[in-house]
């Protein structure tokens, strides 16, 4: 066992823990953040999926002794100040979700492609989304949420909005 | 004394109650306050009262108590909207509690696309009793007779027109307290007050499409699904699986696992095998590391993937249906023009959901709450009880949110393990699956080779057909009994005798005069401790029976040197036959709204501008029935000279399920079931050697992803009634009628591209 340090949607958590566990059974069951979802433990379907640095990364592999102190988000961290993420408001807006169970890794694999590719063709839609698997298929409208999600994203910022992507939470922090 | 009448006294000041130790009330909230009823017993809700189904509160907000499951298909919104609008209450104000077997009715859950269909009318029913007796309390209330007054949204007014009229809602006239109305009827399904139902003329919500009330918190992440129950004390187990099928235990060293940390104990009994540990990564490791013999069956338990429908061929069955005859195909095949033979190989498919099993059950106040997204909550109830020897009211299974696992919690496991290691060990215990454990382990549809036999006459008339099926269904499993789950096989408490399984017949309208259907079932060497078990795998065979009969009817089309759209009009318009449900005419239309809808050009098969290029391009078409709704699918493809690669491109649905409730949440429930059969058609398939299933994750048992979506997906909600006005259009089901024909639209299409018939699932290859 180790004390663990780990900064989960901009709060500081110490846990005492084996430095190999995934870092998704940390977040599940020591910090109660049940949005990564156990799917297959392999890093092969993207359920688990959690942000660090901009990047989409499977929690599921990820030993929690190597994230510690960088900003990790899961889907309960996309929201701010009750106001949730263009992506998640796209997502109800073209009622994705059938059982809902992969969603997690579909909203933050969004939000990894269109932080890095904020007009992305059908193309890199496909490429960018194919690590997440859902097996309700709900693929199509997946696909029409995150045009729908770029579109909203691409207006201007409402001034004085804060900029919520990991890299600007980051900077503010350094 | 119940749930209920705690909830009436505590009504208004809801939150107040919330115990902090209850788990269910944290998560699930309000009404269930963890009074006296959190600790048991449970005694079922009786379906005869009135106050089982609805209750109202004080501040005229409305909650449904329904014993069905939403799988993630909207049903739980759309009970809402048929439910309001018999009660007259305003959508917004109301809610839904589903599946839980302490306080909902028992309508046995979810399965058959039978939620709206069936269990509609009862819940249809006992809204409009429920506005029936506020209306006669509003009318003693204001001493007017229930026909001078008018009620909207919760709220009874006199109509007398003048300025004095006045109003009260239904909050006020029982908010807290309960309706003491017994209802009538033998079960469930029959359940009724003496109120009529109201004509679709007169529904509000329904045909309306408001948002699903589960989607905002599956997306922000706040909802809590049976993967995330915890209870204090909770400890993690997982399972030790047989790494054949029929091994049988033969030594466990206990010892090899006893040093990792917070270790607790390997629950065993017979070759049934699990460890448990305090934290969940410590289970893996244990159950990765514990040192277990195994000894091997002394013969094969199946022939391998390769061999399958070689066997399946040669088999001796089990069952053989009774032959269906029409006409004489004898004497018609004999004088036909033309005979065209073609066998069809459908794979053992597995259900593979994202989320692998999972349960928690907590055994405190000796009682036993297993929280699970069984679909059929009641069933694991009764059987859980039944396979702990335990009263059935000491026992409730609380069904919460979970993976889509479209049929395979019909027969769920994990929650039996979890109620079992709780009982054995004393203390709440969460299993979770492994993925190569659920992609193994999981039931699987049945595979299906079929053999089809047409003759055409000089006109190109189809005038004999024979349709002969043979399903690998032998032991079919597909409802939680606590004899045939896999723990009670592994335990040795399994019973003895084998389910028959079934091998099923096409869906179609066609008017064929002379027609022969046989089928057989043929088993597998080894019946029990077998990772191939079947079961209910959405539409239970539908899939794989549509494939060999809507791909024979367009390899008929083709021989005929006829448009396969109009090859298959023509043979329904040929029938004089109909039912109640008019499926005959709402074919047709089905059929034709497609074609409308994708620009069907009349040709025969294959595409006589067959490119030079490396794409090959065709479209393709498919149409069944299930229950009384009828689907046509038509979709385009791009088939990859080079690669093999197919991609469907475009697909056209044209539905016909009677009335719609919701229609945005029907057209997201059809384009998904299409595109999961059309990932059952292009890649998926079970592989095992003989000894064991090889397929063990999403690398070595691959599904469709968003690499394939198609471009464009068109859904059409057809309404081929008769008499499409009717006040009293039934409302069919609609969760599984859309998985049927794709796959041999998809084959079809395949054929008008490259001339090549595609007859063996899957089609497609990765590239």
């Amino acid at each position: 066992m180790a004390v663990i340090n780990l900064r989960v949607n901009g709060k500081a958590h110490r846990v005492d823990v084996e430095p190999s566990t995934p870092l998704l059974y940390v977040l599940r069951n020591d910090l109660d953040l049940s949005g990564p979802r156990f799917g297959c433990g392999l890093g092969q379907c993207g359920a688990c999926t959690v942000l660090i640095k901009g990047e989409a990364v499977r929690s599921c592999i990820r030993p929690v002794s190597q994230v510690q102190n960088v900003e990790i988000t899961t889907l309960e961290g996309l929201a701010q100040d009750g106001k949730l993420h263009p992506i998640q408001q796209a997502w109800i807006e073209e009622q994705v979700p059938a059982c809902g169970f992969c969603q997690n890794g579909q909203i933050l694999s969004a939000k990894a492609l269109l932080d890095k590719t904020p007009n992305p063709t059908d193309a890199q839609i496909r490429d960018g989304m194919k690590g997440a698997l859902c097996r309700c298929m709900t693929y199509y409208r997946i696909n029409a949420a995150v045009k729908r999600a770029a579109s909203t994203m691409k207006s201007p910022p409402t001034p004085g909005a804060r900029d919520f992507s990991p890299a600007a939470i980051d900077g503010e922090r350094s | 004394m119940s749930t209920r009448r705690e909830f009436l006294k505590t009504s208004g000041m809801l939150v107040v109650g919330i115990a902090a130790s209850d788990p269910i009330a944290a998560f699930v909230g309000p009404p269930f306050t963890g009074g006296q009823n959190a600790t048991g017993p449970y005694p079922d809700p009786d379906f005869r009262q009135l106050d089982s189904w609805i209750v109202i509160r004080a501040d005229n907000s409305a909650t449904f108590f329904v014993g069905k499951t939403d799988l993630g298909q909207g049903t739980g919104t759309a009970f809402r909207q048929i439910m309001s609008d018999e009660l007259d209450i305003a959508f917004e104000n109301t809610s839904c509690v589903m599946g839980r077997t302490d306080v909902t009715v028992d309508q046995g859950g979810s399965g058959g696309s039978d939620a709206l269909q069936t269990d509609g009318y009862p819940m249809r029913r006992v809204a409009a009793e429920a506005r029936r007796v506020l209306l006669e309390m509003a009318s003693e209330h204001f001493g007017v007779p229930p026909t001078a007054l008018a009620v909207s949204d919760g709220v009874v007014s006199t109509k007398t027109g003048d300025t004095a009229d006045r109003s009260i809602t239904y909050g006020e006239l029982i908010g807290g307290r309960k309706f003491n109305v017994t209802l009538t009827g033998k079960n469930t399904d029959t359940t009724t007050g003496t109120a009529p139902l109201k004509s679709v003329q007169r529904m509000k919500n329904v045909g309306k499409s408001p948002q699903r009330y589960d989607i905002p918190p599956k997306v922000d992440g706040s909802l809590k699904w049976a993967v995330d129950m915890k209870a204090p004390g909770m400890v993690h187990a997982r399972n030790v699986r047989p790494p054949f099928a029929g091994a049988t235990l033969v030594s466990i060293d206990e010892s090899s696992a006893k040093s990792i940390p917070g270790f607790i104990k390997v629950v065993s009994k017979g070759n049934y095998v699990a460890v448990v540990c305090e934290r969940e990564e410590n289970a893996i490791r244990a159950a990765r590391q514990l040192k277990v013999q195994w000894r091997k069956p002394a013969t094969a338990p199946f022939p391998a993937s390769e061999d399958l429908f070689k066997y399946m061929r040669s088999a001796t069955p089990s069952s053989t249906g009774k032959p269906v005859i029409t006409g004489n195909p004898d004497a018609a095949f004999s004088s036909a023009t033309t005979v065209i033979e073609a066998e069809y190989d459908v794979p053992f498919q597995g259900h593979t959901s994202i989320g692998p099993a999972h349960a928690m059950a907590d055994p405190s106040n000796d009682q036993l709450t297993i929280y699970s997204n069984d679909m059929k909550s009641y069933g694991m109830r009764n059987s859980v009880a039944q396979f702990l020897e335990m009263p059935r009211d000491r026992v409730r299974v609380i069904w919460m949110e979970g993976p889509q696992a479209y049929g395979r919690t019909a027969a769920d496991d994990a929650g039996f393990e979890a109620a079992y290691i709780a009982k054995e060990i004393g203390r709440p215990v969460r299993v979770q699956w492994t993925r190569q454990e659920e992609t193994v382990w999981d039931t699987k549809g049945p595979a299906y080779a079929v053999k089809m036999r047409g003759g055409l006459d000089a006109q190109g008339n189809l005038v004999a057909l024979h349709y002969d099926a043979c399903a690998a269904d032998h032991n079919h499993l597909g409802y939680n009994e606590h004899d045939t789950v896999l723990i009670s096989q592994l335990m040795g408490t399994r019973r003895a005798k084998v389910s028959p399984g079934r091998a099923s017949l096409p869906s179609d309208m066609y008017a064929i005069p002379n027609r022969l259907q046989t089928t057989r079932v043929v088993p597998l060497p080894m019946p029990f401790e077998t990772p191939l078990r079947t079961g209910n795998l959405r539409d239970p065979d539908g899939p794989q029976v549509t494939f060999a009969s809507e791909s024979f009817i367009d390899e008929l089309a083709a021989a005929a040197k006829t448009d396969p759209l109009e090859f298959r009009l023509k043979l329904i318009q040929a029938g004089t036959q109909d039912d109640s449900g008019f499926k005959r005419a709402r074919s047709i239309a089905c059929l034709k709204a497609a074609a409308e809808k994708f620009g069907w050009d009349p040709r025969p098969s294959p595409n006589p501008k067959r490119s030079t290029g490396d794409i090959l391009t065709g479209r393709g078409v498919g149409y069944a029935y299930r229950s009384q709704t009828v689907v046509a699918q038509i979709c385009e493809v791009e088939v990859n000279r080079k690669t093999g690669h197919i991609w469907v491109k475009r697909i056209v649905i044209a539905h016909d399920c009677g009335l719609v409730i919701n229609p945005e949440t029907l057209t997201r429930v059809l384009e998904n079931g299409t595109l999961h059969s059309l990932s059952r058609a292009l890649y998926e398939q079970v592989k095992f050697d003989t000894e064991k299933v090889t397929s063990v994750d999403w690398v070595s048992s691959p599904t469709m992803t968003m690499a394939d979506v198609p471009a464009q997906i068109d859904v059409i909600l057809v309404n081929g009634d008769p008499n499409p006005n009717r006040a009293d259009l039934p409302h069919y089901g609609a969760g599984e009628t859309v998985c049927k024909p794709i796959l041999a639209a998809v084959a079809n299409a395949v054929y008008d591209a490259t001339g090549t018939r595609l007859r063996g699932i899957p089609l497609g290859k990765l590239v």
